[in-house]
């Protein structure tokens, strides 16, 4: 046991390493993008560029660059961003987070209860008319653009529908929750529904075909000839076995979007998380701060990887033994 | 002996509805099964051996499925009863083990767990007596260790285990009926013996059973009575020995001249049954085996009827050949096969 | 009463293959036919865009008409009007005037046709989505039955290349990407893409999502590679490259065949948000996500700019997965057991 988790530790550890230089190599190996022209903006002459480089330790070997990068964000951790002067990485990441585990957390709550249900009654209902129609929900979920949803979202309650139905939708922004937990949560409402509209489709899409597969198995059958309810037979085994695929995926889903995975649904709502400061310093080449914030993605993936390798022995006997 | 059956079943037929049209699997079966006793069940795939066994304890949960008939168990239709009453008489009353073993269990649970879920489903015992009544049964089908094993989860079971495992979930209730669906035909002969001769100690203590199988060899060993079915329908039925040494379908002819004897005489070529079992969607109006049969004449396209031919009234055909000389031709196929096989 | 008996009908008719029993399943299934139907109609629809611009709407889509006018009812208005809201700058453009022959649904804040510009916008997306489509599916299976089946070293390299490349999140690895390969195009040996070309973005969606496939196909040879099937072949002596042709291949296609309709879907929606960013398609180019930007200055005045492309996004989006949801149904055996009992 204990040489499988040093095992995986090990490997995530090479994960993290590989992404990092793989990020390093894209933004400082690809000829033609040069971090030191944007700092210095357009049109400045050699000698700033120079200057520039120079004070930002760009001149100095790939390697050296590199380790010296990694030495300042994770072991003094006084990395400074390139465009913001002054400004610190980690601190910068820190202060996102709440905002990011604010959207996502709520969002998951949401979009997993409506997906276990609506996936759920459509197994159960299977061949009468609401099967469709829960499923159409579904594919809806899954086909609309989730920042165009949430443009849409924003139009109908800022502009559209304001000033009668939704006057008490604040405007895009984020409160948090310490200062005003009432605010917090109306700013957060409308990007939870949107954001969680997209995953319950995929949910109730997938446990519904789960469900379905459940219920022609021959433990259902063995079960029928038990004398158990419908309803214990449902839940009590055609659920739990099919949740345990739902479970897994949900780990992965989640741990994608603390990471910054939702960075659409946080720039059309203007909430400051780790996607919009992702995704600014991408637009700016701010490449501390994209390499802070690429690092705190991959770790949240590698972690929520092992972590649902963990929680699938746990809840599927079978995977103990293999 | 008690006068009434303990299971009546009357003129059962079960259809689905496919793109096809309507597709009719079993055809107006009677059977009865007497307390204590031991029915075999013996047909091939595609019979409707089994959907009919399935149809009496209403399991067939396909909405394109229609079942009627009666099904009498001591005397009460099973087919009009009420969900909640079917519901106590499954897994109580009657219970059923179906064929693949591997399969028959949730995975997630133990099979202490499950046992004890069937036990409180039915009576109103706590956990800990439930779950000592499930180590009981364990080591009563032969599963050594029973103790810890009844924490052990399904896939931590060999076959024949898992089969034990589940005839003993099937039978903690003590079920007066034991329907079982081709038990032994997903595990090793040796094990196929053991679980026999479980069955055979169930039945001593009082349980009836109905087995269902292909394999004549398994019937004989171990059958009171012998229902031989064709195309969703009854071909002969009636005691073991006089269906095996006196059989009168020529179809029952076939299933047991096709078995090879040990001390029989040698064949060149192993006897077989000519062309395909019936398709369930292409029943004809009248003798289901007629295609296949060497002996088919004009009358055959009428619909037999079960009837006893001869003395023993508990012996019965759906045959329209004379009652009273079914050896004598059955013995002109035998020349038959053997001109053919020279 | 010697003759043998004559074979029965069942025996005489031979059963179809799988492809056709695919094929029949999914004509039966009317979702997956609609959803068909749906596709067509909008890739007709967007074919015929230079029609449209030249002979219906007479416009050239690309050009602004900033100081331009157009006839409303009889009326001769000008395209683009001062905004009389806010600040008192910027201009408010026509809206819909449900008129084809003049800016059908409206003029975005260039001047351009609406209608005309969600046509050719419409090539790209579908485009985009369907090459990388194709591109991530054929890429991915290859590689996934070259893991799967090589096993050892191979595999183990494969896989942890696959991993770093998922572990980082998709979206991010795309922008990433994009914005470095923007600047001046991508140059590997022999091939050359332009910064401005169609086949960037077509490039980098199909090489983030390589792992989306290549996994599961990896899963399913090795399973199919303990098959006895797989080792009959072997122990026959075949080369390998026969056995990944006659035995691997044909297992593994249905299940990236199922990938295609899904992933063009996926491809879509993924190319539509990095134009939404200004990563994706650049200009002169137009896609469904460019145009959706393009809206976002007008989204309070003139809302249709924005909604217009989204819809058509969705709708086509939602016709893949339905149709994909029925081609996974007919290729898949077991769904055909799954009838109770």
């Amino acid at each position: 046991m204990l040489s499988f988790a040093l095992k995986r530790f090990g490997s995530a550890l090479l994960v993290m390493f590989a992404i990092s230089v793989l990020v390093f190599l894209i933004f400082f190996a690809t000829p033609g993008v040069d971090p030191a022209a944007r700092i210095a903006g357009r049109n400045a002459d050699p000698a700033t560029l120079a200057q520039v480089r120079h004070s930002f330790g760009l001149d100095r070997p790939m390697p050296v660059r590199y380790l010296l990068m990694m030495r300042h964000l994770l072991v003094d951790r006084d990395l400074e961003s390139f465009v913001n002067r002054g400004s610190r990485v980690i601190p910068q990441i820190v202060q996102a987070t709440p905002v990011t585990l604010s959207l996502v957390i709520g969002a998951a709550l949401i979009w997993m209860v409506a997906g276990i249900v609506m996936g759920t009654a459509a197994a159960t209902l299977r061949g009468k008319a609401a099967d469709p129609l829960i499923m159409l929900v579904g594919v809806v979920g899954v086909s609309l653009p989730a920042y165009w949803l949430g443009e849409v979202v924003n139009l109908i309650t800022q502009k559209q529908l304001h000033s009668s139905v939704f006057s008490w939708v604040p405007p895009p922004g984020y409160v948090g929750l310490g200062q005003d937990p009432g605010q917090w949560a109306l700013h957060m409402l409308f990007p939870w529904l949107t954001l969680a509209l997209l995953y319950a489709g995929i949910y109730a899409r997938l446990l519904r075909g789960e469900v379905v597969t459940a219920l022609g198995e021959d433990y259902v059958r063995t079960a029928r000839a038990k004398g158990l309810s419908e309803r214990r037979i449902l839940i009590r085994h055609a659920l739990r076995c099919s949740l345990i695929p739902i479970v897994s995926l949900f780990g992965l889903d989640f741990g994608a979007l603390v990471g910054g995975a939702a960075l659409l649904t946080e720039v059309v709502f203007g909430l400051p998380g780790i996607g919009k400061l992702t995704f600014d310093a991408l637009q700016n080449l701010d490449l501390p701060v994209i390499m802070g914030t690429v690092l705190y993605a991959a770790f949240f993936v590698v972690l929520a990887n092992a972590l649902v390798d963990i929680l699938y022995a746990r809840l599927d006997p079978r995977a103990r033994h293999a | 002996m008690p006068d009434q059956p303990l299971l009546d079943v009357r003129d059962l037929r079960v259809s689905f509805r496919t793109r096809q049209g309507s597709v009719t699997v079993v055809d107006g079966l009677s059977l009865s099964v007497a307390p204590g006793d031991i029915l075999g069940v013996v047909g091939e795939s595609g019979s409707g051996k089994s959907v009919s066994m399935l149809a009496v304890l209403r399991l067939l949960t396909n909405p394109n499925v229609t079942v009627s008939g009666q099904v009498l168990f001591r005397g009460r239709d099973l087919l009009s009863l009420p969900d909640k009453e079917m519901r106590a008489i499954r897994g109580r009353e009657i219970a059923m083990v179906f064929q693949d073993p591997m399969t028959a269990l949730t995975p997630v649970y133990t099979v202490g767990w499950q046992i004890a879920e069937q036990i409180r489903a039915h009576e109103p015992v706590s956990r800990k007596e439930a779950n000592a009544r499930a180590v009981r049964l364990l080591s009563d089908v032969g599963i050594p260790d029973a103790a810890s094993r009844v924490n052990a989860y399904p896939h931590e079971f060999s076959g024949g285990m898992r089969q034990r495992a589940v005839i003993a979930m099937a039978l903690s209730c003590d079920p007066s009926l034991l329907i079982a669906d081709e038990p032994t035909t997903a595990l090793d002969v040796t094990v196929q013996a053991q679980i026999l001769d479980l069955m055979r100690e169930l039945n001593t203590r009082g349980s009836a059973v109905v087995l269902i199988t292909h394999d004549m060899g398994v019937i004989s060993q171990i059958a009171d009575r012998v229902l031989v079915m064709y195309g969703g329908r009854a071909a002969e039925e009636g005691p073991r020995r006089a269906v095996f040494h006196g059989p009168r379908h020529p179809y029952t002819w076939g299933l047991l001249d096709s078995v090879p004897r040990v001390g029989g005489p040698r064949l060149r070529r192993l006897p077989t049954i000519a062309g395909m079992p019936v398709a369930p969607g292409s029943l004809p109006e009248g003798c289901a085996f007629a295609p296949r049969c060497r002996l088919r004449h004009a009358r055959c396209e009428e619909l037999p009827v079960l009837s006893a031919g001869n003395a023993d009234a508990a012996h019965r055909d759906a045959c329209w050949l004379p009652p009273d000389q079914r050896a004598a031709l059955r013995l002109t196929t035998r020349t038959a096969d053997s001109e053919v096989a020279s | 009463m010697t003759t043998p008996l004559p074979p029965s009908a069942a025996e005489a008719r031979r059963s179809p293959g799988p492809w056709r029993t695919a094929a029949a399943d999914l004509s039966r299934n009317r979702s997956a036919l609609a959803a068909a139907v749906v596709l067509l109609i909008v890739v007709a629809a967007t074919l015929c865009a230079p029609l449209y611009a030249a002979h219906v709407a007479h416009t050239d889509p690309f050009q602004s008409h900033v100081s331009g006018t157009t006839v409303v009812d009889g009326r001769t208005v000008p395209v683009l009007t001062p905004s009389s809201t806010g600040l008192g700058l910027g201009v408010t453009p026509i809206g819909p005037t449900w008129d084809p022959a003049h800016y059908f649904l409206g003029a975005d804040n260039q001047g351009r046709d609406v209608m005309a510009r969600l046509l050719y916008g419409g090539r790209t997306s579908l485009f985009i989505g369907f090459t990388a489509a194709l591109l991530t599916c054929a890429l991915g299976t290859a590689v996934g039955v070259v893991a799967g089946y090589a096993g050892g070293v191979v595999d183990a390299v494969i896989s942890r290349v696959l991993d770093v490349i998922w572990a980082f999140p998709v979206y991010l690895l795309a922008i990433c990407l994009s914005v470095v390969l923007l600047t001046n195009g991508l140059r590997l040996g022999p091939i050359t893409v332009d910064a401005g070309s169609l086949w960037l973005p077509v490039a980098i969606i199909a090489a983030i999502y390589v792992p989306y496939i290549a996994r599961p196909l990896r899963g399913q040879v090795l399973v199919l590679r303990n098959k006895e099937f797989i080792h009959a072949a072997v122990g026959s002596g075949a080369p390998t490259l026969r056995i990944l042709r006659r035995e691997v291949l044909p297992n593994v296609l249905p299940t990236a065949i199922v990938f295609v309709p899904l992933m063009t879907a996926l491809a879509m929606l993924t190319e539509s948000a990095l134009s939404f960013l200004s990563v994706g398609v650049q200009p002169p180019d137009a896609s469904w996500g460019t145009i959706i930007e393009d809206g976002l200055g007008l989204l309070y005045t003139r809302p249709t700019v924005t909604i217009a492309p989204g819809l058509l996004i969705a709708l086509t989006t939602a016709a893949l997965n339905v149709l994909g949801d029925g081609v996974r149904d007919a290729l898949d055996p077991s769904a055909r057991l799954r009838g109770g009992v």
